[in-house]
């Protein structure tokens, strides 16, 4: 028990679901979000093919995000989710209905025009209300007596609409630099089109957030003026991931733009860890503050010990099966 | 008018997970026949076996999706609802509620696949063997909800320091008191929820002449299980109930309408109960009955409401006529199954047009019966949130204000309401377009290629208004 510390272990474990949420989830909602955009009816076919097999894999890590925050840090998950109330029906409600119309679109003909209606406005929302979560984050929370004290918007601020556009630009683009991976002809040229614009939102975005930050929350402020100056190597490494996805793209590779993409997200990620280290449910709690009981932590890691790798070998096994490209009149109907 | 976020919040949890729980009810139930339609092809080599396991698997499809889209919402209403109560109990609740995530996924990753579309494509034993596991993984899944819900009923194995439960045994915790009986119950209950779904459509299927050798056998097997789980369930139901009166007696107080402790208690059959009054209006019942079937004696003595304070009493009314819902709709399924019993001796029961009418008729009946037994025990329970330790007011999310849970609880509403029509339409279409010959089917999908999703195992459209230049 005292050998390791669980607390951390559930971190690692949290953090990196997390992640795998934001980048799988997050092609598939960029997709939903470019769809209106898309030139034609075909194109529409195969953005939503492209992802169709694998989009409700990417969904299981934000349940199984919810429900092990719960288990391991229930103060991350009893204050965050009053006070993001409103936030978090909107999110599950844009979630539903673009999973309804993910499974009908395409055994529909009649109602097609309202299944991708649903597919867009559900992604949309859902991708802006993570986003805002980011912002909300980044503010904190009025909490007394481990109980979130403010009120039914007190997330929805000027900063946080601004990280709800910027999450939903920089799904858009990681869902434009898949669909130049899985796809050919006129639909990749769109993508390729789409790619720099996105790109350039994306990073007039996140330098207004960067910029912005710092202002909002004062340990922030601290974190990256103060001593440690190892960690401007993440926002660095994330603009160097932007150039590459600008070049690859110059270049028309179809791998590199969307590898890429991860890049910026995964240092953005760990910029964002770096700067509220270890505090969890800002601005008073840390990790330790927030954790349940050891024996609580160790009883369910013992189930994800075993359980993570098999997901883990699953999504893989699925990707594979399902690599290469869609083509137009193919595919899932 | 004052809008109470507890009432509205209360209002809201029991509109999603009376919602969330029609599917998994059903396929629990389904995903055991159809592992027993496998085993019985694979023994057996009959096609007719093969017919059904693939039809009810298209069910089972379309109805373990709209159960997962439904079940999302779940893991985050105790949080946005209930977060005092998230907090206080996490160290017990967080553990149960995560594995049956976990369990969840990992029948889904592992097995559902295989399942839903491996026929013909992996050898028929691990075609049998991934049915089976499915069967197995909704119990598993069944097993941690139930044992978190039961906590809640008979809480044990846990102390409550500085208003957080602490867990010192998760044996105590995990079989508490209710918990078998109330797994029993409701696995009994699946069961029989599928066993009314799969003879109710057969006999639907058998009335319209379609493939009757498999809906036949289809149809007495069902009506057999019936015949012996319906009268089953009644006496786990009983056992269930002694448990209640054991752990909860104001609950049972309130299931028979029962206000005074005394004796001879009879067994209501009709009554108005008022809360205010503390009495019943319009009583009509069977003398002695409840105190022998809760005693076991003919004047066994009945605790009734009033020992516990009015404001410490569950609203008599909804689990009074609740229960009798409930059991109504119990003897009304041993009445058919019975039923079914004569005709079959008669040889009839096949061609008795009436009895198959019936049956279709019976299908939304378990669904009725396990909602109403569900707003009995949950109802029965309040104001206790954590029976004797924490009640709804004090699990509440503190910050959340009425108009807010308003707002939320009428979002469900529309956006439930448009998933339930849609998914209610197309499972419509599937059935009537189930068990037809090859050239019949009404189906425009020769090209899928990427099966990979429940619902993309059904291969029904959604409308039928064929695009002529898209198809």
């Amino acid at each position: 028990m005292e050998m390791f510390d669980l607390t951390l272990v559930w971190a690692f474990i949290i953090g990196f679901g997390i992640m795998m949420y934001v980048l799988m989830d997050g092609f598939d909602l960029g997709l939903g979000i470019l769809y209106p955009f898309a030139p034609d009816e075909d194109a529409r076919d195969v953005m939503m093919n492209s992802v169709a097999p694998i989009w409700d894999g990417n969904e299981t890590w934000l349940v199984l995000g919810g429900a092990g925050l719960l288990g391991a840090f229930p103060l991350v998950y009893s204050v965050f989710l009053p006070a993001l109330y409103i936030g978090v029906f909107l999110m599950l409600a844009g979630l539903i209905f673009r999973g309804v119309a993910f499974e009908f679109r395409f055994k529909s003909r009649r109602n097609r025009r309202w299944w991708n209606r649903a597919f867009c406005w559900g992604s949309a929302v859902a991708a802006f209300a993570q986003g805002a979560v980011v912002g909300a984050y980044i503010q904190g929370f009025p909490v007394e007596d481990f109980a979130y004290v403010g009120g039914a918007f007190d997330w929805l601020t000027p900063f946080s609409v601004l990280t709800g556009l910027g999450l939903m630009s920089g799904y858009a683009l990681l869902g434009a630099t898949w669909l130049i991976l899985k796809s050919e002809g006129h639909v990749q040229d769109w993508a390729y089109k789409i790619t720099p614009l996105l790109l350039a939102l994306v990073l007039f975005v996140f330098a207004v957030i960067s910029l912005w930050t710092p202002f909002v929350n004062p340990l922030v402020w601290e974190r990256w003026f103060g001593n440690i100056q190892l960690i401007w190597v993440f926002p660095f490494a994330a603009l160097a991931c932007a150039f590459v996805v600008f070049r690859s793209v110059q270049k028309r590779r179809e791998g590199v733009p969307f590898l890429a993409t991860i890049g910026i997200y995964v240092f953005t990620y760990l910029g964002l860890i770096v700067s509220k280290w270890p505090v969890i449910v800002p601005p008073d709690y840390t990790l330790w503050d927030a954790a349940s009981s050891p024996e609580s932590q160790l009883f369910l890691l013992v189930g994800m010990v075993f359980v993570i790798p098999i997901i883990l070998t699953y999504t893989a096994w699925t990707y594979w099966v399902f690599r290469g490209k869609v083509r137009v009149g193919e595919g899932y109907h | 008018m004052e809008l109470d976020p507890l009432v509205l919040s209360r209002l809201q949890f029991a509109f999603v997970v009376s919602f969330h729980a029609i599917f998994p009810v059903f396929t629990i139930g389904l995903a055991s026949y159809i592992a027993l339609l496998h085993g019985l092809f694979f023994k057996t080599k009959n096609p007719a076996w093969d017919r059904l396991s693939l039809f009810w698997t298209k069910v089972f499809a379309v109805v373990f999706g709209m159960g997962v889209v439904s079940g999302i919402v779940m893991s985050f209403q105790f949080g946005t609802n209930w977060s005092n109560f998230s907090q206080a109990s996490s160290n017990f609740l967080g553990p149960m509620l995560s594995y049956e995530v976990v369990t969840a996924f990992f029948l889904e990753a592992a097995f559902l696949g295989v399942l839903l579309f491996g026929r013909g494509k992996v050898p028929q034993g691990v075609h049998l063997f991934a049915a089976i596991m499915v069967a197995v993984g909704t119990f598993i899944s069944s097993f941690w909800i139930l044992s978190a819900n039961s906590w809640l009923h008979t809480p044990a194995g846990v102390e409550l320091v500085d208003f957080r439960f602490h867990v010192t045994s998760w044996s105590e915790a995990i079989f508490n008191p209710s918990f078998p009986y109330r797994f029993m119950h409701m696995a009994v209950a699946s069961f029989l929820t599928g066993g009314f779904v799969v003879a109710g459509v057969s006999a639907w299927f058998l009335l319209r002449d379609r493939d009757p050798e498999a809906n036949r056998r289809a149809l007495s097997m069902c009506l057999w299980l019936l015949l012996f789980l319906a009268p089953t369930q009644a006496v786990i139901g009983d056992f269930h109930g002694i448990n209640t009166l054991e752990h909860q007696p104001t609950k049972v107080a309130a299931m028979e309408g029962h206000w005074e402790t005394s004796g001879n208690v009879p067994l209501l059959l009709f009554a108005i109960p008022d809360q205010e009054a503390q009495t019943n209006h319009f009583e009509l019942g069977i003398p002695n009955l409840a105190s022998i079937i809760l005693t076991h004696s003919i004047d066994g003595e009945v605790p009734g409401v009033s020992e516990a304070a009015p404001e410490e009493q569950p609203p008599v009314l909804i689990v009074f006529w609740g229960f009798r819902v409930m059991v109504g709709i119990g003897l009304l399924m041993i009445a058919v199954a019975l039923t079914g019993l004569v005709l079959r001796r008669k040889g009839r029961i096949y061609d008795k047009r009436l009895f198959l009418k019936g049956l279709t008729a019976m299908i939304p009946m378990p669904f009725i019966a396990v909602l109403a037994g569900w707003i009995v025990t949950e109802s029965g329970r309040s104001p206790w949130l954590v029976y004797g330790m924490m009640t709804h007011a004090e699990g509440l999310t503190p910050s959340l204000t009425g108009p807010m849970a308003l707002f939320t609880l009428i979002g469900y509403v529309l956006v439930y309401g448009v998933v339930f029509y849609a998914g209610i339409y197309y499972l419509t279409r599937v059935v009537r377009n189930g068990m037809l010959p090859e050239e019949e089917r009404d189906t425009t999908d020769e090209n899928f290629k990427r099966p990979m999703r429940p619902m993309s195992a059904a291969h029904t459209p959604f409308d039928d208004d064929v695009d002529p230049v898209r198809s």
